[in-house]
This record gives C-alpha cells, structure tokens and sequence, in this order.
C-alpha cells in the first residue's frame, strides 16, 4: 500500500496538473466498419461477420453516422473541424483486437482544438467555471471483450485461460482527450469530475450516445503530475479505466496524495500507466511507459481520407441541440435562482426532470423542492437516478398543485410520492387509497384543539403574556392526534381565535 | 543509414512476436542490413516539398450507410478456432499486465 | 475439334453456344488434365471437383432453359490461394492458415459464381504473395511447363503455369508488385493488373493495400478482357473499390487500333541488367507496333530507378500490419505449449506458422515503421511514390500507352534465387512502378528467348481508368505475332 499525505498538505506544497482521455461508444446502429448491430449483452459472438472479426480479406467500410456524431462532438466542445483526415493503424498484438492493430487516428484527428466550460462547486458554497481545453476529438475502434477464467479471484493475473467475446469489437468509440488542466488546485479532482459529467450530458444531449457507464460506454484514464508552485510540470502517470464519476474524482484524489508523498520523500515519480481499483479507491503501478509498446502508426491504406465539406459540417451544425451549459444559463435566468441552487438541481441530475414538472404547471420552487428532497432521498436510498425512480414530472407537478390548493400539505405530499415511487399508481390514486385527506373541518380541529389546549396549560398560558411561538406546541399536539391530517395553518388560527390573541 | 543492431533484431522479433532462435536472429541482422542498405537510396532523393502519397488514387468521404447487416453464424466462426469454450474463443492466459487502449 | 483444354476462353464459349460441348464436358476435362499433369506441374493446393461440377451443372441448366446468360457462363477458372471462399481450403500459401474454411467468399469468387463460373480449385502461390518464383509457397514449388526445372514467376504462379500446362482456361491472380504480369511473362500467358480499386479487393487475403490488386489471367488477350470484364466493378465493401462503370473491354479488343498512337518507351525500364534475348523480342515486337501505324517515342522516368526501395519499405511495412492477425487466437495454426501465456503462444505460432521470406518482410516493415526510423523509411518512400506518380503523369501527358520488358529476364533455375532475397527483387523492377502510382499494366508474349527458348513478355502501361487502351495495344500486338508466328506462342508450350 502506498503511503499517503493528507490531502490539504499535499495540495499547500503542490500543484496538479490534470489530464483526462475520455472514450464513450456511440449509439450507431451498426459498428465502425461493418453492419453487425451494437446492442449490449448480445450472446457472445453473435454480432461478428468477417470484418469486425479481422478475418484474412475482410475490409473495413466507414460508418458515416459514426463520422456525424464525431463531427458534432466536435462541435459542441467548440472544436475545429479537420478539412482532410485520415485513419490511421495502431499496431499491437492483444487477443481481445481482431485485426492486431486498432483502426484510429494518430497525428490527423478529426476534430481539434476546443474547450469545455465546467461549474465546479467550491468547499465555501460557491460556484467556480473551469474553462478545460479540449486538445482532440477523434474516432476509432472497440476492442472485444475477455473473460479471465481459472485462478482464484477471475482478475487476469493467475487467470489460466481467458475467453474472448468479439460482439464489442468494432464499436464505434470516440476520444476526447484534454489538453492539461492547470491552476485548479485543490479543485481538481472536483474539476475532474465536472468535466467528465459535463462530458456524459453533451453526448446525452447531442443523442450521440445515451452513456450507459454501468455497460462501461464510457472509460477515462486520469492523467496527474504534482509541481512546487511556480516550476516545470512534474512526470505524470496515467491512471487507466476509471469508469465511474465517483471514480475519477477518487482516482484523481488519491494520486495527488500517493504523488505527494513520493516526492516529499525525496523520490521521483515513475512515468507509467496505473490501475484504479474500485474497492479501496487506490490506484497500483502498470506497465512503466519505457517497456511501452511501440505502435508503428501508418495510414490504414483500407480506408481513405475523410474531408468534411463545409457545407456538410454547416449542415451538421445546425443539428445540435441546445447545449448544457447554454441551456442552464437559460434555465437558471427563467427560474431566477442562484448559482448554488441551480448546481443543486444539476448534481441532482434533476434538470430535465425540473423543468419538465414545471412545463407541466408546477411552481419552479415545488418543482425543485419536491425533486431535490424527498425524491432525491428515496432514489438515494434505492440506489438509483432520480429518472428511474419511476415517478414522473406530471406525477409531480400534480402532488405540487394539491399543496397549493390546501389540499395536502407537505407531510402528506411526501407520504403521497412515497406511494407513487413504490408503484401504487397516480397521486390521487395513492391518496384515496392511503386516505390521506387533510382535515381542515372546523369541528374535528376544534375537538382536538380543544383537548391540546386542556394538555398544555403551559403554553396557553405563554401565548397570553405575548409569545405566540409557544402556539408551536399545541398545534404539534393536534398534529399528532389527527396523524399529520390537520391543516396546520387553519389550527393555527383557531388557536389564536379560541386564545383570544 | 547506420547498420542495424542484433539488440535492435531482438527488439523487432519481439515487436512482431516471432519467437525466433539465436542463430535466426543473427541471420536476419545481417539479411535486414543487406536490404536496408539496398533500398537507402530512397533517402537520396531530395523530397522535402513533395507530399506523401498514401493511397494510389486520390479518392476521399467513402462511407456506408448505418444499417445492420446479417452476422456470422457463431458456430460456423468457432469451428475455424485453435480452443473454444462457452461460445467464445479460448486463448492462453495473459501474463502482461497492461491492455493499450 | 481441337483438344478441350487447349482451347481459348472465347472458344469454349462458342462451342457451348453452338451446342457442341456443355459446361459440364468441359470441365471434366480440365478436372482429367489436373489429375494427368499436375503432379509435375503442382499448380494446385486444392481442387473443388465437386463445387466446379455442381456450377458446371447449373450453368448448362441454365442454357438448357434458354435464359439469358452471362458471357463466360460455364467456363472454368482456377482461383489463386489468396482469395477466400466460403468452406473451401484458403491458405494464401502459408502453414499457418493450413485447415483454415474462410466462413465467407472474396467479391471476386462471389462474381466468378453469379457469372456461372466453375471454380476448378486453388492455385499455389508464394505464401502470402511475397515472391517472384512460387518457390516460397509452403507447400512446394510450382514448376514452369515449358520447362519444369524452372519456376513459374510468382507470387502467382499456380495461375500462370495452371494456364500454361492447359489446367484452366482462366485464372484469378492478384498482382502487388508484378504478382499477375511476370508470371504470365516466363510462361508465355496473358497477365493484367487492372487499375487499382478497379476490381474489389474483399477477400483477397492483403499483403500491402495500397499496391495489391486482383486481375485476370489467359491465353489471349480477349480471353484477359473478357474475365476481366467479369470480375471488374463497384464493391461497397471495399472503400478503394472505384465508383466508375467497367469500360466495355471486349470492345477494346475487337476495334483494337494503334495507327496514330504515340507509344512509349521507358528508358529507365530496359538495358543494363535486361537479358540479350528479352531485349531483342522486345524490339522485335516494337517494330511491329510501328508497322502497324503507331508512333514510338522515347520517354524518361528518372524517379523510376527509386520504385524498388520504396517499394521494398512500402510493402513490408504494410504486410507487417496485416500479418500481424495471425497470430493463433481466432483460426489457423496454434502453438501452444501448455505452459505458455498468450504473448509466447503468438510468437510461437507465428515463428512455426511463416516461412523465412515472410518473417523476413515482417521485420523489415517493423523496422521501417518504427519510432525513429519512420521518416527516414516509410515516409520517405511515400515521397518516392509520389514522384513516380509524377513521373507517370508527365509521360502519359506525351503518351497514350507506355511499354518496356514485363521483367529483365526469362524464367530462371528453380533453387537459383530462393536464397538471395536481393537477386529475387530484382526481378519486380520493370513491373512495380506501376503499383505504386495505382494504373493499369498488361503483360502478354512477345516470342521465345532465342539463348534459352523461354517466353519473353511485354508490359504495356496505362493511365488510371484506361484499361480499355492496353486491350486496343495488346489485341494490336497479339495480332501482329501471330501473323509472324502462324499461330498463338501458347501452342508451342511442351516442344
Ligand atoms: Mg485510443
Ligand atoms: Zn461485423
């Protein structure tokens, strides 16, 4: 086990700098370079033909949904558009690669040279904008997928076999790698983070691909070097296959702790490839990069240049969505709420969800509460996201406008969504069953004040000399006697009246 | 052009994975030496502005429509395999530690 | 009637339209001479007796309904080892895709079958098309049938010599730097590599993309055009496969005319290292050209004498790539001992499963594409192609055709080469050019050797897209000898 600094030591030596190779498979029907389907969790090796399977003759025929997507990518992160590219072969023997080299693209990548603008909440509440330089965008191949068999622990190492799936193969990926992140500080993990969830939205957005990363359609390598403040960026490592958002900022988080105490003892950091694991969040040394493959990259002769036509990338253009953080701008002005609100509803992946409950009639305030409280708790504790919790905006929005009505108050608004997410149909559906109708008849209140008032001479006796906040008690007690039922704002009125104050 | 190296032969074998003996090796350093020293004259020819020509005929933008074609059938695949297991093709383990991605 | 298996193409069509000989007789009979000859000749690494007869079978059904057919309907052709088909050996030569069933069939096989084609079988070859003797195939030479101590010229020799010893009236060969044409010029056949992307490459088990390209072979040029005809065309699996329709190349053939057509001769592709006799049956067969109305230039291409080192960088760099699938995972050979991990069963298959030239390529092209040497190999070598494209633009800007000798030399000693790699180069000087800059060349027979007796061919070269103009020239040609001779050279084969 490496040994550690803590985290704010090591960030008041240092400065990190991040890096962050991102490839999410695209939502093509077909592959790459052939016409096999895509589909997820297909027996294995069915979706193969020669192509994807680099059979002896086969060649490779570029899918231009696959070009689209990229081109739009490309776009959306703000992106030049090569005029003329070409494929290139990576070369490398791995069982799990058909052809053994990589169709992808070397010194000629698609799309180059953008940016990401990512909102990063800070430790004192506030919202900061990390402008993250996109350093290219570009297309290639998936490769198949292995099984390790025999050993104890199912991990490739004291593995005595593996087995090989090609159905993988031959998707369609995209790679989007940044140009280093500097001047983040304590932030970069936090950055880290941001910006591959920033990432997974725009590609949500854009339909390129609906990143189902619990499928693994979406994989990050996390680069990190540690500098003293002021000199030459440190030796990075490349910490490999860190595939969930929690993940990255982990792996990012614990390499600056690892890096740190390398090189406060005196020592230098190794540049080499590391493994994440997900168990205890530590990352361990791979292959060191002098033992690196060479990948003797060429032109892939088998496919020829891409030239995007202005036109066609014009074209392109005009078929982006409105993008994340455009729409959130939008968003947040018609709402008028604040910075910290407005990521409150974003980290809560809710966005959509708001806004579709108030496009269903909700006030923007119910909409978020409803969503950010007792939804959120629950899909928290399920394990899930918020969309899959199965309770919809109009669900939502129609609980909302029975408050407003005076028809339920908060308490029994919660009991309601309750019923709903556990699957017992529509709001009114769940509150006739469940019967949860406020009281709000004057003479059941009255009864129950009546006794709440004879139990707590106490607080009567407060309220008489002035302090009206003592009526909390009472109105606790009729609560509690008619089960949470009461409308506790008509109590609150017939207390005073009854009080005389 | 410097001579190639017996280390560099190792290098490449291994590069290529041909698992080739000792006297292979030597035998090859020198047959590459011959070769490469034959074909050096390519680096005579002074063609710092011409362009590289990577494909015969200058084509560009050839690409397929995304449409599923029909697939192999999985047992006509493995038939053709050195070991399959559990429909999906048997290899030796892995002792390198490290996929490329 | 003549013998079946000495007829043309062209004859054997007319005789099954006139109803004298079905597919079916036809084919038997080459089937009948394969089993006579090829124990001496071994052309063959595998014949389908059964596939070729049940196509045979369905192509005189055909006729027999009346239905319109395609022109070389029921006419047999051999196949070179590199092209898949389905469920029927493919071995490209080597050992280590010994047993491999392709799951699938190359387009040009898919072609050969829709024309009604039978397939007799596959013909040997270098093993994965790296040689110019047939001699690197793994499976034993081929032997030339004009004289069976001599090799055949490859890589495709199984088709050239398949042609000559009258095994096949047609055959598929693939030519990456003179694999089609310098066969056919040292047995005294009709080679051609058409365009590149003219003919699909799907299926064609690749040795360097960028150079390689499937073509017809034959005994006549009409017999070349007509395959070529058959094979040519728009594949959407291939993305180098050309969009242009096929010109009408049999059309070339019948109204073949040189009178007014300036010729050229290269000037870098002949003399020093050209053996007396193939320089005398070259000139010989220029004159003749010139009698019959075409005007003979003289044309320099200075970059030309660079093809060869950038062709021997070029190609076994890319072959270094596409070789690199076999490696023992998903089909062919494995070798495997029970204690070795995955890396050392590659490099153990693959050792065991390529011959010395194949190896030696491979490295080479590693090399060439390494880190540090990229530039100074592969790269500059493309620069190379681009002058010899250059070279060919101005020259074809002056004339309409190029020609020179297909290859400096007759066929030479089996055994004579096959240890000088160098020597054995050499052989592909006049024909790679061509490859490189992606046009279309012919070879046909110009005479025999007056010192030895062996064939000697003529390359014709052609702008891209312009295969129809080697027809026109080689139909011209073709005409004019056989004028001098009083018969087709073919006929002279065996004494
Ligand atoms: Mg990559
Ligand atoms: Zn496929």
């Amino acid at each position: 086990m490496s040994t550690l600094v803590d985290y704010d030591d090591a960030l008041s030596r240092y400065e990190p700098v991040i890096g962050l190779e991102v490839h999410v498979e695209l939502g093509t029907a077909s592959k790459m370079f052939c016409g096999c389907p895509t589909t997820f969790g297909g027996q294995p090796n069915t979706q193969v033909c020669p192509v994807c399977l680099g059979l002896p003759g086969s060649l490779p025929v570029v899918n231009r949904a696959a070009i689209e997507s990229t081109i739009r990518m490309g776009l959306a992160l703000n992106c030049d558009i090569a005029s003329w590219c070409r494929f290139a072969r990576k070369n490398y023997f791995y069982p799990d690669m058909p052809k053994d080299y990589q169709i992808s693209q070397y010194d000629e990548p698609l799309c180059t040279d953008g940016y990401l603008d990512v909102s990063v909440p800070t430790p004192d509440g506030e919202v900061q904008v990390v402008r993250v330089g996109i350093e290219r965008v570009h297309m290639e191949e998936d490769t198949g997928k292995l099984t390790h068999t025999g050993g104890a622990t199912g991990r490739i190492h004291g593995a005595d076999y593996s087995l090989v799936d090609y159905n993988r193969a031959g998707i369609p990926l995209v790679e989007i790698v940044t140009k280093p992140v500097t001047g983040t500080g304590a932030l970069a993990p936090m950055v880290a983070r941001a910006y591959v969830t920033a990432l997974r939205d725009i590609m949500r957005s854009l339909g390129v691909s609906d990143v189902r990363m619990e499928e693994g359609s979406l994989r990050c390598d996390a680069n990190l070097s540690l500098a003293p403040p002021g000199e030459p960026w440190g030796t990075r490592t490349e910490t490999k296959n860190v595939n969930s958002l929690r993940s990255v900022e982990r792996s990012v988080t614990f390499e600056i702790r690892r890096q740190a105490a390398v090189l406060d003892g005196g020592g230098t950091i190794t540049q080499e490839t590391r493994h994440f694991h997900e168990d205890d969040g530590s990352t361990t040394p791979g292959r060191s990069k002098e033992e690196a493959e060479d990948y003797r990259y060429f032109p892939e002769p088998d496919l020829l240049p891409v030239a995007p036509d202005p036109v066609w990338v014009d074209e392109l253009r005009g078929t982006l969505p409105e993008l994340p953080a455009v729409r959130r701008a939008r968003l947040q002005q018609e709402w008028g709420i604040s910075d910290f609100d407005m990521d409150s509803v974003i980290n809560a992946g809710a966005l959509g969800l708001v806004e579709t409950t108030i496009a269903a009639g909700a006030d923007q305030a119910a909409a978020r509460k409803w969503w950010l409280g007792e939804l959120a708790r629950t899909a928290k504790e399920r394990g899930v996201d918020l969309a899959d919790l199965g309770v919809t905006p109009v669900q939502v929005a129609r609980v909302a406008e029975l408050v407003a009505a005076g028809t339920l108050n908060d308490k029994l608004a919660r009991q309601v969504l309750e019923g709903v997410a556990a699957g017992e149909g529509e709001p009114d559906a769940v509150i006739a069953a469940r019967g949860l109708v406020l009281v709000s008849d004057d003479d059941a209140l009255l009864a129950a004040l009546d006794e709440a008032i004879a139990a707590n001479q106490d607080a009567v006796a407060k309220i008489q000399e002035g302090k009206v906040q003592a009526a909390g008690a009472i109105i606790g007690a009729v609560m509690k006697a008619t089960r949470g039922q009461a409308d506790a704002a008509r109590v609150r009125e017939l207390l005073l009246e009854r009080l005389g104050a | 052009m410097s001579a190639i190296t017996r280390a560099e032969v190792v290098h490449l074998a291994r590069l290529a994975r041909l698992d080739l003996p000792d006297d292979a090796l030597t035998h090859y350093a020198e047959q590459l030496d011959a070769i490469l020293d034959a074909v050096a004259m390519v680096s005579e020819v002074a063609a710092d502005d011409v362009p590289a020509t990577s494909h015969p005929v200058p084509l560009t933008n050839v690409f397929r429509d995304d449409t599923n074609q029909p697939c192999l059938a999985r047992a006509e695949v493995l038939a053709q395999a050195p070991a399959a297991e559990d429909g999906r093709f048997r290899v030796p383990r892995i002792l390198d530690d490290e996929e490329p991605a | 009637m003549t013998d079946i298996v000495r007829m043309t193409a062209t004859q054997l069509v007319e005789e099954m339209a006139q109803g004298n000989l079905t597919s079916a007789e036809i084919t038997r009979a080459h089937l009948d001479r394969i089993a006579e000859v090829d124990q001496d000749i071994h052309a063959y690494l595998h014949v389908d007796r059964e596939g070729a007869l049940a196509t045979a079978a369905e192509a005189d059904a055909a006729r027999n309904t009346g239905a319109d057919l395609p022109p070389l309907a029921g006419v047999p052709v051999a196949v070179k080892d590199v092209m898949t088909m389905r469920g029927v050996p493919t071995t490209a030569g080597s050992r280590i895709l010994e047993g491999w069933l392709p799951p699938y069939d190359a387009t040009v096989v898919a072609s050969l079958r829709r024309n009604l084609m039978p397939i007799l079988g596959k013909t040997n070859m270098d093993e994965f098309a790296m040689g110019s003797s047939t001699e690197y195939s793994a499976y034993g030479p081929t032997r030339n049938p004009w004289d069976t101590s001599r090799i055949p010229g490859g890589s495709g020799g199984g088709s050239a010599a398949a042609l000559a010893a009258f095994e096949a009236p047609l055959a598929i060969g693939t030519d990456t730097g003179g694999s089609i044409r310098q066969p056919a010029a040292v047995t005294g056949t009709v080679g051609v590599k058409p365009t590149y992307g003219a003919v699909s490459r799907y299926g064609l088990i690749a040795l360097a993309s960028s150079l390689d390209q499937a073509g017809p072979c034959a005994r006549s040029v009409r017999d070349a055009a007509m395959l070529h005809q058959a094979i040519a065309g728009h594949d959407p699996r291939d993305s180098t496969s050309l969009a242009a329709p096929v010109p009408d190349l049999v059309a070339a053939v019948r109204e073949g005319d040189v009178r007014g057509m300036r010729i050229g001769l290269v000037t870098e592709l002949g003399g020093e290292g050209y053996q007396p006799g193939v320089e005398q049956r070259f000139r010989e067969a220029v004159d003749l050209l010139a009698d019959r109305g075409a005007e003979i230039v003289e044309v320099s291409c200075p970059n030309f004498r660079y093809a060869l080192g950038a062709y021997y960088l070029i190609l076994p760099s890319e072959a270094s790539s596409n070789l690199a699938k076999f490696d023992g995972m998903r089909y062919g050979l494995r070798v495997d001992d029970s204690d070795a991990g995955v890396e050392q069963v590659m490099a153990q298959t693959r050792a065991a499963g390529f011959g010395d030239e194949v190896k030696r390529r491979i490295m080479l092209g590693t090399y060439a594409l390494s880190a540090g040497y990229y530039d100074a190999y592969y790269g500059q070598a493309q620069k190379v192609r681009t002058l010899v494209q250059r070279d060919f633009a101005a020259a074809f800007a002056d004339c309409h055709v190029l020609i020179s000798p297909t290859c400096p030399t007759t066929a030479f000693p089996l055994g004579e080469k096959v240890d000088d790699p160098l020597a054995m180069y050499l052989n592909d000087i006049a024909t790679i050019p061509v490859n490189l800059a992606g046009n279309a060349a012919l070879s046909l027979p110009v005479g025999l050797a007056p010192e030895d007796g062996l064939p000697v061919g003529l390359q014709i070269m052609a702008p891209h897209h312009e295969d129809a103009r080697l027809y026109g020239v080689a139909a011209v040609l073709e005409g004019a000898l056989e004028d001098t001779w009083g018969q087709p050279l073919i006929e002279k084969v065996g004494g």
